[in-house]
């Protein structure tokens, strides 16, 4: 059965009416940027995903795979991100195996909008799309309503003003590859440290005609310093008042497995086979 | 209805059932609200030792996801005779709304520097914890929005911590976090300050266990445990970082220490 | 009236350690402050690959049940066990299915991969965002409190006997400082031939 199950639903509205407030979901409060360069397109993703204000994962991917020429940055609701992604990965690809061609941003955009505006913003990933196709390089930005823009250079999630404020001082017509790449980490970096729902490291794909790189943790500006001690306690630390132990080896003791016998003595035994 | 807009923290979780019809006041009226706290986020954590006492909090100053300063102090000495605080003996660490900490700064010192001139000699640290007490209670209705916490040595020399609620029941500890990340800091300041849950390995079987006795840390080991537990906050807690100023109270004064933690 | 997350209380946690994984939880069952058992473990096994559930009790047992079907079905399409990261994938799926009405739970997952013993921990959102660490994983209503324990006590490469001690305080300390949280709690440490459930001697108030 495709699609969404919503066998809980009316119990959860129910809920909610009565004033159960929502469930937290992980977001990835993040910053995403992408920027077009002479050749292809750099994307790069911040790695802190947040639950309120505690930080619930210090090193996620937030940049998807679409296609091998195609990937995604994504923010907001992290479970829409990576399955709205796969989602729309997996569409693709069927595409490109039945029509025989790459496939390209613009189809892949197009299916993203049109799903995406199918839920009315429910579903809350908000999204960079970048690739390189027979028809050129492109960018995208698609939020969780369907609205797309086509811009050379973008941001978005909660660091996306302190990334844009580094495009809108920096950005300059026909980069290249290593500044574009330079230029985005330094965007993410912006973000990093300003906005305190992105965080870590930073990760960075390069989409050319010729390939795509990932280069997971390109800058690692955050990693933890030594603890000034160890906190392991002595055997014994802690009141145990009961202990069981499964070995595997006694799980014979539980199972037994017989090779039968195969004597023509017991043949009365034997299954009738027709000749 | 959550309206769209680029930063997707602001539209909320994005759940299915956002939407669904809640009771609003009627068409045409509107409410008038006056919402004078702010939360600034940060972190403070106080550790009383046989003969000092260190006080700490992170430096950040937060609202919403910004940062709005990198150095912004919540350990404050209190009641010396001058404005830099040099003979001060008494230490104050205030989290929650900073202007409101500002505010209770303020008067405390006044009111111990009042109580100087008045008595010819500082305050100490039990009365001064009455009195602080006495001040966020005046305000039980229009509370200070801050945990306080107060620090110093007492009459017999000891380290002492007393802490606060907004509106002043107060209590003497031997620890305490406060704050964000108070949640985070506090199980384990009880493990590692109060051994809580520790018991002597070998020493019996089951409830029959001995529990591990508790001896008094030495500053040294008292600055380690704090600076770890810093770390650890800043690692999860997205409002704690940039700082950790910390003071150490003991007979000879007070001593500032200031250390660089993460600031993403 | 209070999140459906904090109506029953209850915590759990996964952590790495050298060639082992080890996962706990606490023991209550409660209604708002009040506690109804003490005998309500949260972990639950399907072959060599362990789940912990916090969060709506009703939904613990839901969930729990649902995977043990799952994972049996799976055993007899494919006639072998479940490795705990195709668990992982097949609890996100389950539970993204029903992302406009979801579980109210907080599943963590623990366990060995059979072929090459590699420790394997993850956790989950409510609607199947998958968080994998390196590390640990912690859920249920004393998060932020084993956040800060596991934080400061974890290290890399514990031996057993280490992990359990370190995973047994951070979850004891924990649920000492969360109200909805401990009256006892279970430990397992799991290693490539072995299993070792505790029962741990915690605050019965």
């Amino acid at each position: 059965m495709p699609g969404f199950d919503f066998s809980n639903y009316n119990r959860n509205a129910a809920l909610h009416a009565r004033g159960v407030p929502l469930p937290k979901a992980t977001s990835t409060g993040t910053t995403i940027v992408g920027c077009i360069f002479d050749g292809g397109v750099v994307i790069a993703a911040d790695t802190r995903a947040t639950s309120g204000p505690i930080v619930a994962d210090k090193n996620c991917e937030k940049l998807h795979y679409i296609s091998s020429n195609i990937w995604c940055a994504g923010a907001g609701t992290a479970a829409d991100t990576e399955f709205t992604t796969a989602l729309i990965s997996s569409q693709l690809e069927l595409h490109s195996l039945s029509t025989g061609r790459k496939p390209r941003v613009v189809t892949c955009m197009t299916l993203l909008k049109q799903h995406l505006f199918k839920y009315q913003g429910h579903i809350g990933a908000y999204l960079v799309v970048a690739g390189v196709d027979p028809t050129g390089t492109h960018l995208f930005t698609v939020h969780a309503h369907g609205s797309t823009d086509k811009l050379p250079y973008v941001t978005m999630g909660s660091g996306s003003l302190a990334a844009m404020s580094v495009f809108e001082t920096q950005w300059t017509p026909k980069l290249t590859e290593a500044d574009a790449v330079e230029l985005c980490s330094q965007a993410i970096q912006a973000g990093i440290f300003n906005d305190l729902g992105s965080g870590s490291n930073v990760d960075v794909a390069v989409i050319t005609k010729e390939k795509t790189v990932l280069k997971r943790g390109y800058v690692k500006p955050n990693e933890r310093g030594q603890k000034l001690k160890s906190y392991i306690f002595p055997k014994g630390t802690t009141a145990v008042l009961n202990e069981k132990i499964i070995r595997k080896e006694d799980l014979g003791n539980y199972v037994s497995v017989h090779e039968l016998s195969t004597t023509e003595d017991d043949a009365g035994d034997k299954m009738e086979v027709d000749a | 209805m959550a309206m769209f807009s680029q930063n997707p923290i602001m539209n909320g979780p994005n759940y299915s059932f956002s939407d669904t019809p809640k009771v609003n006041a009627p068409e045409g009226a509107r409410q008038h609200r006056f919402d004078p706290y702010t939360d600034n986020g940060g972190s403070t954590l106080a550790i009383a030792g046989k003969d000092f006492t260190i006080m700490a909090g992170d430096t950040r100053l937060t609202s919403g996801y910004s940062i709005n300063s990198r150095y912004h102090p919540k350990v404050f000495k209190i009641g010396g005779t001058t404005a830099d605080q040099k003979d001060a003996s008494i230490v104050l660490s205030v989290v929650g709304f900073a202007a409101d900490g500002e505010a209770l700064k303020e008067r405390l010192d006044a009111i111990c520097k009042m109580y100087r001139y008045r008595h010819g000699k500082a305050m100490s640290v039990k009365a001064c914890a009455q009195r602080l007490s006495t001040i966020l209670y005046q305000k039980r209705f229009f509370p200070y929005y801050t945990y306080a916490i107060l620090g110093g040595l007492d009459e017999e020399g000891n380290g002492a911590v007393y802490s606060y609620d907004p509106v002043g029941s107060y209590e003497r500890e031997q620890c305490r976090a406060g704050g964000a990340a108070a949640s985070l800091i506090m199980p384990f300041l009880d493990n590692q300050v109060n051994f809580k849950n520790q018991y002597v390995p070998g020493s019996g079987e089951g409830h029959a266990l001995q529990e591990r006795p508790r001896n008094p840390l030495s500053r040294t080991e008292v600055e380690i445990l704090v600076k770890d537990a810093f770390d650890g906050a800043v690692e999860r807690h997205i409002e704690v970082g940039d700082g950790l100023q910390m003071m150490v109270i003991t007979k000879d004064g007070i001593e500032e220490i200031l250390l660089p933690l993460k600031r993403d | 009236m209070s999140s459906p997350f904090s109506i029953n209380g209850g915590a759990a946690v996964a952590m790495v350690g050298k060639d082992c994984v080890a996962i706990a939880c606490d023991l209550r069952l409660g209604l708002q402050s009040l506690t109804v058992s003490n005998n309500f473990p949260k972990i639950f096994q399907y072959g060599d690959v362990f789940l912990g559930l916090t969060g709506l009790a009703t939904d613990v047992s839901t969930v729990s049940d649902l995977f043990r079907y799952k994972v049996n079905m799976y055993r007899l399409r494919e006639e072998r066990d479940i490795a705990p990261s195709t668990f992982a994938h097949l609890v996100s799926s389950s539970l993204y299915e029903k992302r406009f009405g979801p579980y109210f739970v907080s599943p963590v997952v623990a366990g060995l991969d059979a072929k090459t013993g590699k420790p394997f921990i993850c956790g989950f959102d409510s609607i199947g965002c998958i968080d994998f660490a390196k590390d640990f994983i912690v859920s249920g209503t004393a998060t932020e409190q084993l956040f800060g324990m596991c934080e400061s006590l974890w290290e890399p490469d514990m031996t057993p006997d280490q992990l359990f001690e370190t995973i047994s305080q951070a979850l004891l300390n924990a649920v000492d400082r969360d109200a909805l949280s401990g009256w006892g709690a279970h430990v397992y440490i799991i290693e490539k031939d072995k299993v070792t459930k505790r029962l741990l001697k915690g605050r019965q108030d």
